[in-house]
């Protein structure tokens, strides 16, 4: 997907105003909420018309000022995830799945309608009515109601900001899944730099009605590492855990990781802080942490008033933070070894 | 006890028969009403919505004299539809019009409430997923206002079974063929000893309005259960 942007938009207390240039499947727009990232979907999905500029996609020109070209939204080929579903309530879900089926073109449909229900898991769910389904079923027959239509470029508009951590994490394989699949690229809006890092490579930063930064996920989590309450989230894939007294004992890196959080299931994901990381320069022997592991630095990263280390531990790999003071105790430096202490209760499971 | 005449049967059937007819010719008008006031943005909306809620506050009897400036013999449409050979005034057709101007905005306001109530989302839901604006009117904005259709049309409906001060005027009273039940209690309240008579179509007025709102629940609930 090749997307180019140049438009402005004035609100009586707003201004809006986009100019990038943005090439890649899986591209995420980050920002706070009030930031612009709804005005720029409505935008690019025609929904909202800018007072001027010009939006092509893969080339072909969807709106602009100077040539007086505005495909209405049904010409685009560009389906919405909304934030809040949006499932049609007259309509049960396979009625709502065939929605914009029946509408796409017979030379545009490369989605197979039982492939796709087979993928989301939606065969006990047809024939039921929408008001009756669960916050997960519900994303996920919008989901597939949006893939169905056969867009040329999926626009995911906060959908898992309703749903609580559990069903977030439940959704997030389907939504990638789905469109790598079906090969629809995306563009994943989210204030959640965890779902960013999660569901795309490429991130552009909307800040006060403007697109601030093109940036990578991992760089845009590190570079806001300090002011997140939470420091820098650590995601851990982890796979068979056995049970050791009353914690989880999973495979990780060099050696393994004790859980309080964990389950018998054969995959975990996991969250870690960064700032639940003590680092030592020598093992301390003895301390109350159940993981204790050795590792090296493999790399640092400023941020603010807080430095951050990338530590090793076989291919296992941690980021933790630290003030300058403590950087300079500990002598952290590119190739040192450290030991890294966290509490087994530390980890939150998400997945 | 109810006692009826001939007259007062065909009082019940003409009553019945005007204000099914305003309620369904309304329809389309009111719905297309309804969706521009709406959904679509446009100068003057604030004058078509003054236009379409007029006939709310003025008297029905001011409503009937302007319907009878403009569709008599020599009224500006009544004199085209004289020349094609239509006569309106003082038939049937003026009370079913006169009924549709009066209750039109009780149809208008209740479908733009349940128009308004449509959350903006679904709508843009249905464009992206390639609707143009008039399949979206039929697939998605429509089914949601059915609910608010009942409602708009039971309330037409009573408001015409109700329907004196602008039907006078443009259809007359005349028995058997104008005259619906408010003209002929008028007529028997306006004769001594007539009050038995006055009281049973009363009677027979209430019980049809009873029934029309007993529907009217009865569908407003099925459809919530429905949801």
């Amino acid at each position: 997907m090749q997307l180019a942007m140049t438009a402005q938009k004035r609100f009586p207390a707003f201004t809006f105003s986009a100019d990038f240039n943005i090439t890649g499947d899986r591209v995420g727009i980050f920002g706070e909420s009030g930031s612009g990232k709804s005005t720029l979907v409505s935008m690019l999905a025609g929904l909202l018309e800018p007072d001027s500029g010009e939006i092509t996609l893969d080339g072909d020109c969807l709106f602009s000022s100077s040539k007086r070209i505005n495909l209405r939204p049904e010409q685009r080929r560009i389906a919405i995830v909304f934030q809040q579903h949006c499932l049609f309530p007259h309509l049960n879900v396979r009625n709502n799945l065939l929605y914009g089926f029946r509408r796409c073109p017979a030379k545009y449909r490369s989605v197979d309608f039982d492939t796709l229900v087979s993928v989301l898991k939606l065969e006990e769910l047809l024939g039921r009515g929408v008001n009756n389904l669960s916050g997960g079923e519900k994303q996920r027959v919008a989901l597939g109601r949006a893939v169905l239509a056969n867009p040329r470029l999926l626009l995911m508009d906060e959908p898992l900001s309703a749903l609580d951590d559990t069903l977030r994490f439940q959704v997030i394989p389907y939504l990638k899944s789905v469109s790598e699949q079906f090969k629809i690229p995306y563009l994943f809006i989210s204030h959640s730099l965890v779902e960013m890092r999660l569901m795309v490579e490429q991130v552009l930063v909307v800040s006060g009605g403007a697109v601030v930064e093109k940036t990578g996920a991992e760089e845009l989590a590190r570079s806001r590492m300090r002011q997140s309450p939470v420091g820098y989230i650590n995601l851990l894939n982890l796979g068979h855990s056995h049970r050791v007294n009353d914690i989880f004992s999973y495979s990780w890196g060099a050696g393994e990781l004790l859980i309080s959080a964990g389950s018998d299931r054969p995959a975990a994901l996991v969250e870690l802080s960064s700032k639940d990381i003590i680092l030592f320069k020598k093992n301390p022997e003895a301390c109350s942490a159940r993981n204790l592991i050795r590792c090296s630095v493999v790399s640092t990263f400023e941020s603010g008033n807080r430095v951050g280390v990338e530590l090793a531990s076989g291919e296992g790999r941690l980021v933790a933070e630290v003030v300058h003071q403590a950087a300079q105790e500990l002598g952290i430096a590119v190739g040192s070894e450290l030991y890294a202490a966290i509490k087994a209760s530390a980890f939150r499971r998400v997945g | 006890m109810i006692s009826l005449t001939s007259t007062d049967y065909d009082a019940i059937r003409l009553s019945i028969q005007v204000a099914v007819a305003a309620t369904v010719l309304s329809l389309p008008f009111g719905l297309a009403a309804a969706y521009l006031i709406t959904f679509v943005k446009f100068r003057g909306k604030v004058l078509v919505e003054v236009f379409v809620n007029l006939p709310l506050t003025l008297p029905p009897v001011v409503v009937g004299y302007l319907l009878l400036i403009l569709l008599g013999k020599h009224g500006w449409l009544g004199s085209l539809l004289s020349d094609a050979g239509i006569r309106l005034i003082f038939t049937l057709k003026a009370a079913v019009i006169a009924s549709a101007v009066v209750g039109f905005p009780l149809l208008v306001r209740s479908l733009r409430t349940g128009m308004q109530g449509i959350d903006p989302q679904l709508i843009n839901a249905s464009r992206s997923l390639g609707a143009r604006w008039y399949d979206t009117l039929l697939t998605v904005i429509l089914p949601l206002s059915v609910p608010a259709l009942v409602a708009g049309s039971s309330l037409m409906f009573a408001r015409s079974l109700g329907e004196f001060g602008a039907t006078i005027i443009v259809a007359g009273n005349i028995p058997g063929v104008t005259q619906t039940i408010p003209l002929a209690i008028y007529e028997y309240a306006s004769a001594p000893g007539s009050e038995a008579m006055a009281l049973s179509l009363c009677l027979i007025s209430v019980a049809i309005s009873v029934v029309v709102l007993l529907l009217h629940e009865w569908m407003a609930r099925k459809m919530a259960r429905r949801d």
